[in-house]
């Protein structure tokens, strides 16, 4: 599978991602999945100035992704994918799209309601809920911001 | 263009707010170093921090702080959740201005202009920065 790294991360494409996971997995292209980000060219364009040299970016809706899944998931070019909130990616997952899939969780941030799990993820009841759905569509869930960052599973996450 | 005198702006001119927004403790840092060197306080600069913030709340933040008046946002790089934000946060009238790439030399001439037209300060201060990166000659 070309996808590299399954990731979840309010700011999509930053730092941590194109720079930490990028110069550890070298990825060609940056999938970002978002129904809203996908009608949008200018915020599309803002994201763009972010991408290191020599990568490109597609940004889908959650079905585009899931009706070109086996073309996007082949062999080439490696790819990181990118959703900005848990329930996006839980309904990628629906349906057995990511059974094989190990999902990152980089940076859910603090919002009204929502409880400090680690240092860059907060989640409310209705987080919890999607985390459990999420966890049981997948391989595997977990938490780690950044490569070198000790990973902490979504049993952990979930207390 | 104003003389740098450093002292209060004059009655009439609304001055100029600069925010420093960067990763971590940068921006506290450098907004730190200037007020001790330049003697400004907060009227002048702000820091505001990216840690454990999502993309919604550093714009909520970000549009708190430079208030309804005109305002220059000094970033840490050019690209990423900080320069996204100021970016967005810049998307809507004329009032505000994105320098990325923020060093001191840059912040301490921003602090002594803040009443120039923000037309003319802003390439003014991206020109300082770059004229501050200097490299020592060879001890040899």
């Amino acid at each position: 599978m070309s996808i590299v790294l399954f990731r979840i991360d309010e700011r999509l494409v930053h730092g941590q991602v194109v720079i930490g996971w990028g110069n550890h997995l070298k990825p060609k292209r940056y999938l970002v999945v978002d129904d809203e980000l996908a009608a949008s060219e200018w915020e599309q364009e803002l994201y763009l100035l972010g991408l290191p040299e020599g990568t490109e970016a597609l940004f889908l809706t959650v079905a585009e992704t899931v009706g070109r899944f086996e073309e996007l998931s082949g062999d080439e070019p490696a790819t990181v994918l990118l959703t900005r909130d848990l329930a996006t990616m839980a309904r990628l997952a629906r349906g057995g799209t990511l059974t094989e899939a190990r999902v990152n969780i980089g940076g859910i941030h603090h919002s009204p309601g929502r409880e400090q799990v680690l240092g860059y993820v907060y989640l409310d009841d209705d987080d919890r809920e999607i985390l459990r759905g999420l966890a049981d569509s997948v391989e595997a869930v977990f938490a780690q911001d950044l490569p070198a960052s000790p990973r902490v599973s979504a049993t952990q996450l979930l207390g | 263009m104003s003389e740098g005198t450093g002292e209060a702006p004059s009655e009439g001119v609304r001055p100029i707010r600069g925010v420093v927004l960067a990763h971590g403790t940068m921006a506290q840092g450098m907004v730190d170093a200037i007020h001790r060197i330049a003697g400004v306080g907060e009227e002048a600069l702000v820091a505001l921090s990216n840690e454990g913030k999502g993309p919604d709340q550093i714009l909520r933040e970000l549009s708190d702080v430079c208030g309804d008046g005109p305002a220059v946002i000094f970033t840490d790089l050019f690209t990423g959740s900080c320069a996204l934000s100021a970016r967005k946060a810049c998307i809507q009238g004329d009032r505000r201005r994105v320098v990325f790439g923020a060093n001191l030399p840059m912040l301490l001439d921003f602090v002594f202009h803040r009443e120039d037209p923000l037309d003319e300060l802003v390439p003014r201060l991206v020109e300082k920065g770059r004229e501050a990166v200097q490299s020592a000659p060879s001890a040899g």
